[in-house]
């Protein structure tokens, strides 16, 4: 099952080694690993994208809990949290597929941040499945390389 | 101040009394300040090697509690230190490692002797930090001391860069009260040990399966009272031994691989399973862990919440330290209360039927020596009050079976990583530690081989300590599993080039002498003991002799092989290491 780790660490150098070495160790694959400063200078929250049984993502989320420098592991269900990612594609589109390209930005609701005279460069933020309807749509339309930010996420208020 | 001086003065005002470190480890620059400044305030034992150091360390951490302290250079003496940070870390023992670098050392310039030791040292430490600032040096060494006996104790590195060892700084010793993202489970949440204490009321069949958790905790008194008091066996793991007087009562063995037959068959027909900080190794359980204890609810009492339903699931997991955990259930459990009296009985007296069944008793038989007989004998003798160091194979499970541990801290072994060579060095560092009781090494010809050369040190500083040497010219442990289990292909096990170990240990400036007739062996052993002085026994010994019983491999916990004649189970070959 696919889960989304969010671990609220502190700034320093050798955390993010010591998380993802981790993961090498035991073997697991992480799907993707978003990390930054969080509203206070002295934390970075890291969010870790990865799959496994129920089992192994218990043994990995207390082995994290165990590391000096983490403050907090949260393992987001869908439901409770707000799941978001950025990505970046560029696409060189014929003259024929030009304004189809544009209608499918719009249509997802993607920005143009960059022109040029052979391509375009799109943006768009959204869920995993919606940059993947995104990508595979653009991908006969002159799809050249897409990057991703990888997941980032937050906590929903609770009702 | 230099940085030097900033380190040693926080080290010694941390109350560190000794400091292990290969020859030259401070570096020419750095002996001139310590000789200087710190040599009458802190003893720095050399060792011949670092990994040997680090076993030393270990040793001195293991039997007194405190942290077993290392200074190392920057280069191969850092990587030295390795194996023995994994085998303090996976026993829970603190020792904390400390990389000084004497060159400018750039991250990224492969200068002559660079080596990443942050990197490497990462899976083999509870944690590591880099110093980068002169600022925090008192801190983090502070800090590191802290973590390595706090909550699971554990090895730490820490490596600290030229530029922070020489540049200036006034002297400062903060407090550390907390560390960021660190907490240290004391007692545990009122729930748990409210379904704990109903679990063991009404459990008819219960039993204590003790670990290392009860020694590091302090909890043998408290684990005495509990047991007498509710009427419940107590058994050990390998780790647990010393941990509980072998004469109590309650006492039951230890159960493991090659634990007691009567010990493992109680656990598989406990109908609850109290374990206190144990970690459900393969080696204590039988390695099937779906068919441990088939009948028990299992209580996990453990300060380390990464082994809570790791290898075993269990029905009521207890977050917190062993010794508070237990007067909290015993608070909770009413005075009154009395488990009933004929159940106990019954129970008691199947267990002491399956001790008549397989009796843990060693017989000399032939004319050579027997190691079982031998440890038995140094046990009498001793009267199991000697601290007790051994190496890993064969007679480190015959030291488990036969020397009966009166005390917590006096049973040493290297039981989660089995790190051969582990004995000597860390007998060396226990001697260190403990002024004042008889210590003893007790190591295979095999482990002995892997770090002979710490003779130096035990000689150079005049220590009162005794080696016994089984020497049977294999690698008996891996015979044993080739005898059993590999159709008897001896492959690589007989040593074709001993050394003469008398005139080894005599070229040292130790002393020494052979025993190979069972009938010399008491009055031998008895002599050797009470000579002064770094005294080396070598034990010749029958080659042939197993270690029985031995858990069937795949099989459960009451499925034993108890002597050469049963049968070896079909199946596929199990894993040794």
């Amino acid at each position: 099952m696919r889960h989304v780790i969010s671990i609220l660490v502190d700034n320093e150098p050798g955390v993010l080694a010591r998380i993802a070495g981790l993961f090498t160790a035991r073997g697991f694959n992480i799907e993707s690993l978003c990390v930054a400063e969080t509203e206070k200078k002295s934390l970075s929250r890291l969010t870790l994208v990865t799959s496994g049984d129920d089992w192994i993502i218990e043994q990995i989320i207390k082995r994290f809990e165990n590391m000096i420098n983490v403050i907090k592991v949260d393992d987001f269900k869908e439901t409770e949290s707000l799941q978001r990612e950025l990505l970046i594609a560029r696409v060189t589109p014929t003259s024929k597929t030009r304004s189809e390209v544009l209608r499918v930005a719009d249509i997802f609701r993607a920005k143009v941040v960059d022109v040029g005279t052979k391509s375009y460069a799109l943006e768009i933020t959204g869920s995993k499945d919606k940059l993947e309807a995104f990508v595979e749509i653009l991908r006969p339309l002159g799809l050249k390389e897409i990057n991703r930010t990888g997941l980032i996420s937050l906590k929903r208020e609770k009702n | 101040m230099k940085g030097i001086e900033i380190f040693f003065k926080t080290l010694i005002k941390d109350k560190v009394d000794h400091i292990f470190s290969p020859p030259n480890s401070f570096g020419p620059q750095i002996d001139r300040i310590f000789d200087k400044k710190f040599k009458n305030l802190v003893k720095n034992v050399i060792s011949g090697n670092e990994q040997g150091a680090s076993h030393m360390a270990d040793g001195y951490a293991r039997v007194t509690g405190k942290p077993g302290v290392v200074v190392c250079d920057s280069d191969t003496s850092g990587t030295n230190t390795i194996t023995g940070l994994q085998t303090a870390n996976m026993d829970s023992a603190p020792i904390v490692v400390f990389v000084c670098h004497f060159s400018e050392n750039d991250k990224l310039s492969n200068v002559f002797n660079q080596i990443d030791h942050i990197g490497i040292s990462r899976s083999t430490t509870k944690h590591n930090f880099l110093v980068e600032n002169i600022s925090e040096l008192s801190r983090i060494i502070r800090e590191a001391l802290y973590l390595s006996i706090t909550g699971r104790p554990g090895a730490i590195l820490v490596d600290i860069p030229k530029h922070v060892l020489f540049s200036e700084y006034k002297f400062n010793f903060p407090k550390i009260e907390k560390v960021s993202g660190y907490s240290i489970p004391k007692e545990a949440k009122i729930s748990d040990v409210n379904k704990a204490a109903s679990l063991i009321m009404k459990a008819k069949r219960p039993i204590v399966f003790g670990g290392g958790g009860i020694i590091i905790s302090g909890a043998t008194k408290e684990l005495q009272n509990f047991a007498n008091r509710l009427k419940i066996p107590v058994t050990l793991t390998l780790m647990g031994l010393g941990g509980y007087p072998p004469n109590d009562p309650m006492r039951v063995s230890w159960i493991g691989m090659h634990g007691s037959y009567f010990a493992n068959k109680a656990v598989h027909d406990s109908d609850l399973v109290i374990s206190i900080g144990a970690r459900f190794d393969d080696r204590s359980t039988g390695g099937v862990f779906e068919k441990f204890a088939p009948k028990a609810k299992v209580i996990h009492i453990d300060i380390d919440p990464s082994t809570i339903n790791k290898n075993i699931q269990v029905h009521c997991p207890i977050l917190g330290d062993a010794k508070a955990v237990i007067k909290q259930l015993l608070k909770k459990i009413p005075l009154n209360f009395k488990p009933d009296k004929n159940e106990r009985k019954s129970w008691f007296d199947k267990i002491k039927s399956w001790e008549r069944e397989n009796p843990t008793i060693a017989i000399q038989k032939g004319k050579m020596i027997k190691t079982s007989y031998a440890i038995s004998l140094l046990s009498k003798i001793t009267k199991g009050k000697a601290v007790v160091v051994t190496d890993v194979g064969q007679h480190q499970m015959w030291v488990a079976q036969y020397y009966d541990f009166q005390n917590p801290r006096n049973q040493i072994t290297s039981g989660g990583l089995g790190t051969m060579g582990f004995g000597f060095p860390a007998a060396i560092g226990a001697r260190f530690g403990r002024k004042k009781d008889a210590v003893l090494a007790i190591c295979g010809d095999g482990s002995f081989q892997m770090n002979m050369q710490e003779f130096s040190t035990a000689v150079a500083n005049n220590l009162d300590l005794k080696i016994v040497l089984i020497n049977n010219g294999h690698h008996g442990m891996v015979r044993q599993w080739q005898t059993l289990f590999f159709d008897k292909n001896y492959s690589c096990c007989k040593f074709d080039m001993n050394p003469d170990y008398i005139k080894v240990a005599q070229s040292y400036g130790a002393k020494a002498f052979k025993i190979d007739s069972p009938f010399d062996l008491e009055s031998s052993l008895k002599e050797g003991l009470s000579t002064k002085g770094v005294v080396l026994m070598e034990i010749v010994v029958d080659h042939t002799e197993m270690v029985y019983p031995m858990l069937t491999p795949g099989g459960t916990m009451d499925d034993m092989l108890l002597d050469p004649s049963d049968p070896i189970p079909e199946g596929p070959v199990p894993d040794m290491a």
